[in-house]
């Protein structure tokens, strides 16, 4: 019988506390910049301009028919050594956290884009052509009118989004990155206890995860109220 | 101050405006009635570019509504448009509602705004709900609000659609009230309603639409008294019957 020893926890928190503040600046930053590009996908795709709205199109289903690992991978072989020539940077910069947080972004754009157009498509249309009968240009009506109504109809659905995205940062450990759940492996292996670590670091985002759910149904029933 | 020339709009196949014209005086009020699916909303909207036009003409104070050249934002600044479902922007409290515009449209200071927005509020009676939501109002004050959101613009003339059709009949006459007054100001206005009482009131001529035609354009005393076509006669005993 296996004996199960979790002695080398509380020795690995500082540790492993490295890793979540790497997670959740993943995380952020994917959201911020996956929301942004994301709704920018989301009216061109909605764009009676033929070309922007295949082109956002082809995007998004690119992109929601590819493993997130694979897109992630691709990143950290293509975007160090682009950004080194680019910018010109020595060899020994680590780009990693970098490159995993423009394929988080680029990727969860795709989710976002398709979440942002079912919102702006729930603001009725009567909203627009009074933003427009008050001279307002459609740009304009877009950002001051129908944006903030899409944004908060579709708060719960980008919020439940971010929680899976949260889980999603765990991927980056293929490029070795020490983010939560690299710590965690990177320790238990040391230590020989990677069962203990694994069940560990696997309570944890349970605990982080559910309590955001938590929150986010609540926060859904008090805006339905 | 409004003239429309022969103007013709179909959605596909589907013609629903067939040669319509008529002029519009400034400070004249016109009311355009008809039955439902006769062209009547579908005309206004194109008064302010908001429907395209396939062909004819629409002048708004000298400016060609339908030509390329025309800036349609900065002429749909200058006329004022009321809609069946008031299309207050649920996001913004009322004060808000009413400097939005001015500010990003007019490029107005906010206090200057702000100003103005309080005295259509006084005018229309709801100062005290200036800082409430849309959606804690009633119908018949949310429509005031949107008609005093049309006016912090300075508009030339307004475009009413249908603008007491949503609302439970206790709130019709607040609304219409507000209209009167506007109409006795001497404000252009273009209305599209069934509220014969206010037509009656206020109207200078009235404009009868059926199948996408205008098949009369009277002056108001005339219609009521004598309509000359079928159409109008059995569309006005019906209304008026009760």
């Amino acid at each position: 019988m296996y004996q199960l020893d979790w002695s080398s926890i509380p020795g690995a928190l500082p540790f492993l506390w490295q890793g979540m503040k790497i997670s959740l600046e993943i995380t952020l930053v994917a959201i911020a910049a996956g929301i942004f590009w994301g709704t920018i996908l989301a009216l061109m795709r909605l764009s009676p301009v033929r070309a922007l709205s295949l082109l956002a199109t082809g995007y998004v289903s690119l992109f929601r028919s590819i493993p997130l690992v694979m897109v992630l991978l691709w990143f950290f072989l293509v975007v160090p050594t682009l950004l080194r020539d680019v910018l010109g940077l020595s060899h020994a910069t680590d780009l990693r956290l970098a490159s995993a947080m423009v394929g988080f972004a680029l990727f969860e754009a795709a989710y976002y884009s398709e979440i942002m157009r079912a919102g702006i498509q729930s603001v009725s249309r009567g909203q627009a052509q009074a933003a427009l009968a008050l001279g307002m240009r459609p740009l304009q009506a877009m950002w001051l009118v129908v944006l903030p109504q899409a944004f908060r109809n579709m708060l719960p659905l980008l919020l439940t989004q971010a929680i899976i995205l949260f889980q999603d940062t765990s991927l980056v450990y293929v490029s070795a990155l020490a983010d939560f759940f690299g710590a965690a492996y990177k320790v238990g292996d040391r230590d020989g206890r990677l069962v203990e670590m694994l069940l560990f670091a696997g309570a944890v985002y349970f605990v982080i995860c559910s309590a955001a759910s938590f929150a986010v149904r609540r926060f859904q029933r008090r805006l339905a109220a | 101050m409004i003239s429309i020339r022969d103007v013709h709009k179909s959605y596909g196949t589907v013609e629903v405006l067939s040669g319509c014209s008529t002029e519009v005086k400034k400070g004249e009020v016109i009311v355009v009635c008809g039955p439902s699916g006769s062209g009547k909303s579908t005309l206004i909207k194109c008064v302010n570019g908001l429907e395209p036009i396939q062909s004819g003409e629409i002048v708004v104070d000298g400016i060609s509504v339908a030509a390329r050249r025309t800036n349609l934002p900065k002429l749909r600044a200058r006329v004022g448009m009321v809609f069946q479902h008031f299309d207050l922007f649920p996001h913004l409290k009322v004060i808000d509602n009413l400097t939005l515009a001015q500010r990003k449209v007019l490029g107005r200071r906010e206090e200057e705004a702000r100003a103005r927005a309080f005295s259509l509020l006084d005018r229309v009676g709801l100062r005290e709900h200036a800082h409430k939501h849309p959606g804690e109002l009633s119908g018949g004050q949310q429509q005031r609000v949107a008609i005093a959101r049309s006016l912090a613009l300075d508009p030339i003339c307004m475009l009413f659609d249908e603008p007491t059709s949503a609302l439970d009949p206790e709130m019709i006459n607040e609304v219409l009230d507000v209209m009167v007054a506007l109409a006795r100001d001497g404000m252009t206005m273009i209305v599209v309603t069934h509220e014969m009482g206010f037509a009656r009131r206020v109207a200078h001529r009235i404009v009868f639409m059926d199948r996408g035609k205008i098949v009369e354009d009277a002056p108001t005393a005339d219609f009521f008294a004598a309509p000359k076509t079928d159409r109008a006669r059995q569309f006005l005993s019906k209304i008026l019957q009760h």
